[in-house]
């Protein structure tokens, strides 16, 4: 997979904020953790809140260093999504392709991206676990994991529809799905590791040169709207202060 | 011996059992008398203080027999194996009724005075242990201020004169000679066994954790399931108070349905009759039931733990879940609809309850005692790190702390604010035991409820687990190998500022970058990797196997290292068997006992109490009780030494 340390040549390096969202258990956080530690863990328990990471990834012009939220599934964390997908300069949103809902899910998150994210966010529309839907079709699913040099043409790669064992979600379907949006669009196993280096290296082809700013680039100390905040944050007026009093001795 | 599905034996079974309520327990007739005597006042709610007759009972409507109904399929519970853990339960008879306190009063309200106590009377207790001798110079930098406005309770010559006569001689020559007599018998040497086998136990122990099957879609393989769900020593039940099944520990909905519904029944037909259900036997099996607003919790054990105990286990699972949903929240969704289905907004907290449920059913110092264990450190190091803390404290931060494998390092809070035990106890299980955040690499921002602190909002914290070894780097990638090692370290900064994300990073940057420069990652690394100490380290000779010392005025307590008596969990089970034994005798109300002595074939133990601190300890039975005392004494004289190592006292407050 694409990885830090290939080039020692000083290259533009510029970091992307990305977002991964998508219903529990699609998969989120083994796809980060195939992407990062190029690992991956049967039965992981599920997240809390989100997790934040950093990967490298190299291309022939510059290097992209994402800084990722990977964010937890479940509904009680929804309202905490806006403050990680805002600033975000790319978006994964993932669904399951043995689950029908998910890619309902997915739609959601898709939407309220376009309608609330920054303007220029890249998305990506990611079916994940693969490996349980490819009984005979398997040939075709990819040209294989190693050619990672990652062309923007990266997501033109066919998938078949075959359907298979556990799959509920025809390829086709979301590929048509993710086409009239203008998505990125990949099936994955993190798992076996299919496509995932090549979802990153999409999405770092297509962040257009312009938004990339310095290696530190638009972080996301801002301020969001305090609508979101007063529902949640219900401390007390005093304990909200409590930090700010006594010096710092 | 007691088949509940047996007609026959159902009486004999009603006797065995025990029911109690909230008003003070009566017998099956008294019921049925008073019932008729208060039928007029139904609805009444001052009912109570009408009558004198009837003061001591709610009014009920109609005349309910003198207990609950048996189904059939109570049968549960004797279908499970005998165990040594063969429930010898203290029934606290004046249980207060159920509050939304969230951990033992008595613990929380000792705090401060009791650090007091020993200054001031330390001329009083000279004989009897030179507490405090050598502690009142020390006492002179931070614990000033905790001491200011400490009052005083006078327990010196109390104490004294107890321990005297505990201490007598005349008893340990009949248990010397036991103790040979065995020794012959066995041929092996009697102080090496401190527990009597028990295979059965062992056996059940053993499987305790396993998952039960999955239910065969025909059903097939239904009898061996259940026989599976039964041999488990320990379930929680959470339900609404509805009925709807929220949480159980063991077997799926498919197989609690049934026990749910008799559950649900037993707490209603006493709740129909305004009074409450609280804990009940059946056979060798304990009931607590703790109902909470819209939830009743129900522990089911057949280990030794008394009813408080239980109460304190279904009060953490309860803080757990208010923890993932605030109070209100959790209240409005039951407002809407009353049989609202709570296992919807809790999705994925269910590992956070089952750690929790295990960490009890394998035995937990610290939920025994509400109590946290701290690193040892020296006072100054443990200095350096607070001011270090201080130091790079960001504007928005509420609490920091650093928690190494469970045992807190070093906490930063505001003065106002002290740390509830029983929300670092949520927290470390959440990054201790249950593995969703540790595994996951990388930093976690985790939106969380601490019930002790304020229940009705959300707090955010950092979380960042440290490599030791190059602690500037990230941890990205955890080796699978170290998963659930005890010895990570966590710099946990929590904030109620939902925005503080990047804030609190730059603040843990910070932080690690300057304890690397005054050597403190290396003296935490240091710390970590010697583990506890044995008790022959802590006091050469000591004939002591193993002892908990809680010091009551700082909520902590420190023990000496598992190894190398009790190294499975079984051998540590066995051990918090006797703690919970010891635990429940010495705080029987009303008598509170100060000492408790208890001897067994195969050990002997002490609890002893005072306002100060709470020790447990045991040995072989070879031991004497004038030995045992005596190394108690010197525990204790050991923990007056090092106190302000084994305890983080005051901690950075700003």
């Amino acid at each position: 997979m694409a990885d830090s340390g290939a080039a020692s040549a000083p290259k533009p390096s510029s970091s992307v904020k990305l977002v991964l969202l998508g219903e529990a258990a699609v998969g989120k956080s083994s796809l980060v953790m195939r992407f990062v530690n190029n690992d991956f863990q049967e039965n992981k328990e599920p997240t809390i809140g989100a997790a934040f990471l950093t990967q490298k990834c190299n291309l022939p012009t510059r290097t992209i260093k994402f800084e990722i939220w990977d964010t937890a599934g479940q509904e009680r964390f929804a309202s905490l999504a806006p403050m990680y997908y805002r600033n975000a300069q790319a978006a994964l949103v993932v669904y399951d392709i043995t689950k029908a809902s998910s890619l309902q899910k997915a739609q959601h998150w898709v939407a309220e991206l376009q309608r609330q994210a920054s303007p220029g966010i890249v998305i990506a529309l990611v079916g994940n676990k693969f490996d349980l839907a490819s009984a005979n079709p398997a040939s075709d699913a990819s040209t294989g994991g190693d050619d990672a040099d990652g062309t923007a043409t990266a997501e033109e790669e066919e998938d078949v529809d075959g359907e298979s064992d556990a799959r509920k979600v025809p390829t086709k379907t979301a590929k048509a799905y993710a086409d009239e949006e203008a998505l990125l669009f990949f099936e994955t196993s993190a798992k076996t590791g299919l496509n995932v280096a090549e979802v990153f290296t999409a999405i770092a082809n297509a962040i257009p040169e312009t938004s990339l700013k310095g290696p530190r680039g638009v972080g996301g100390q801002t301020n969001l709207g305090r609508q979101e905040d007063s529902a949640r944050v219900n401390l007390t007026g005093a304990n909200a202060q409590g930090p700010k009093e006594g010096c710092a001795c | 011996m007691n088949r509940l599905s047996k007609p026959e034996d159902l009486a004999s079974l009603g006797s065995a059992s025990t029911l109690q309520t909230e008003a003070t327990p009566q017998s099956g007739d008294s019921i049925g008398k008073k019932d008729f005597a208060t039928e007029n006042s139904i609805g009444n709610e001052n009912g109570a203080s009408t009558a004198t007759s009837v003061e001591e009972q709610p009014s009920r409507e109609g005349t309910p027999p003198p207990l609950p109904p048996r189904p059939k399929n109570l049968q549960l519970l004797d279908g499970r194996p005998q165990t040594s853990g063969s429930l010898k339960v203290s029934r606290p008879s004046l249980q207060s009724k159920a509050t939304t306190q969230l951990s033992f009063a008595d613990t929380q309200s000792y705090s401060d005075e009791s650090r007091d106590t020993i200054s001031t009377d330390a001329g009083k207790l000279k004989s009897f242990t030179h507490l405090g001798k050598d502690r009142i110079g020390s006492d002179a930098d931070d614990s000033i201020s905790i001491k200011s406005f400490a009052p005083t309770i006078d327990i010196g010559g109390d104490a004294e004169s107890l321990l005297g006569e505990v201490l007598g001689d005349q008893e340990k020559d009949v248990i010397k000679v036991l103790g040979k007599q065995f020794d012959g018998m066995s041929g092996l040497s009697i102080s090496d066994v401190l527990f009597s086998e028990d295979a059965q136990f062992s056996q059940a122990f053993e499987h305790e954790f396993d998952e039960i099957e999955d239910m065969a879609a025909d059903g097939s393989n239904e009898e061996a399931i259940v026989t599976q769900w039964r041999s488990k020593l320990k379930h929680f039940l959470i339900l609404s108070s509805a009925g709807k099944p929220i949480y159980s520990r063991h077997g799926d909905d498919q197989l609690i349905t049934n026990y749910t519904g008799v559950v649900q029944t037993l707490i209603s037909f006493y709740q129909g009759m305004s009074d409450v259900l609280k804990s009940f036997t059946a056979g060798d099996v304990r009931f607590v039931v703790m109902s909470k607003g819209p939830l009743n919790l129900v522990a089911i054990t057949k280990l030794v733990e008394s009813d408080a105990q239980l109460r304190s286990q279904l009060d953490a699972l309860y803080m757990q879940i208010l923890s993932t949903l605030t109070l209100p929240s959790m209240e409005r969704m039951f407002a809407n609809r009353a049989n609202y289905d709570l296992r919807r907004p809790l999705q994925g907290t269910k590992t956070l309850l089952s750690a929790l449920a295990d960490g009890f059913t394998r035995g937990s110092p610290s939920t025994l005692l509400t109590a946290l264990e701290c690193l040892k450190l020296r006072k100054s190091h443990r200095q350096v790190v607070n001011n270090t803390l201080l130091k790079t404290r960001s504007e928005n931060l509420l609490y920091g702390l650093i928690v190494a494998g469970g045992k807190l390092v070093s906490v930063v809070r505001p003065k106002k604010h002290s740390l509830h035990p029983g929300d670092l106890h949520l927290i470390f299980n959440m990054l201790f035991e249950a593995g969703s955040v540790k595994a996951g690499g990388g930093e976690n921002w985790i939106p969380l409820c601490l019930p002790g602190f304020n229940n009705t909002g959300f707090l955010y914290m950092y979380v960042s687990f440290l490599n030791l070894d190059s602690p500037t780097e990230q941890v990205e990638e955890r080796p699978a190998s170290s998963h659930g090692a005890k010895d990570e370290v966590a710099i946990l900064l929590i904030s109620a500022n939902k925005e503080g994300f990047f804030e609190l990073r730059e603040m843990r940057d910070d932080l690690v970058e300057q304890l690397q420069k005054n050597g403190s990652i290396e003296l935490i690394r240091t710390a970590v990797k010697k583990g506890r100490m044995s008790c022959t380290d802590i006091v050469p000779g000591s004939p002591l196997r193993h002892f908990l010392y809680k010091s009551r005025g700082n909520v902590q307590f420190t023990m000496p290292s598992f190894e190398p008596h009790f190294t499975s969990d079984l051998d540590r089970r066995r051990l918090l068997n006797l703690y919970h034994n010891l635990h429940s005798n010495i705080h029987t109300r009303p008598t509170h006992p100060k000492v408790h002595h208890a001897t067994s074939t195969t050990n002997i133990s002490l609890a002893w109490m005072t306002p100060l601190f709470e020790l447990y300890c045991v040995a072989p039975i070879t031991t004497s009780r004038t030995a045992l005392a005596q190394a108690a004494n010197k525990i204790i004289q050991w923990v007056r030494r090092e106190e302000e190592r084994v305890f983080i006292i005051g901690g950075a407050v700003f």
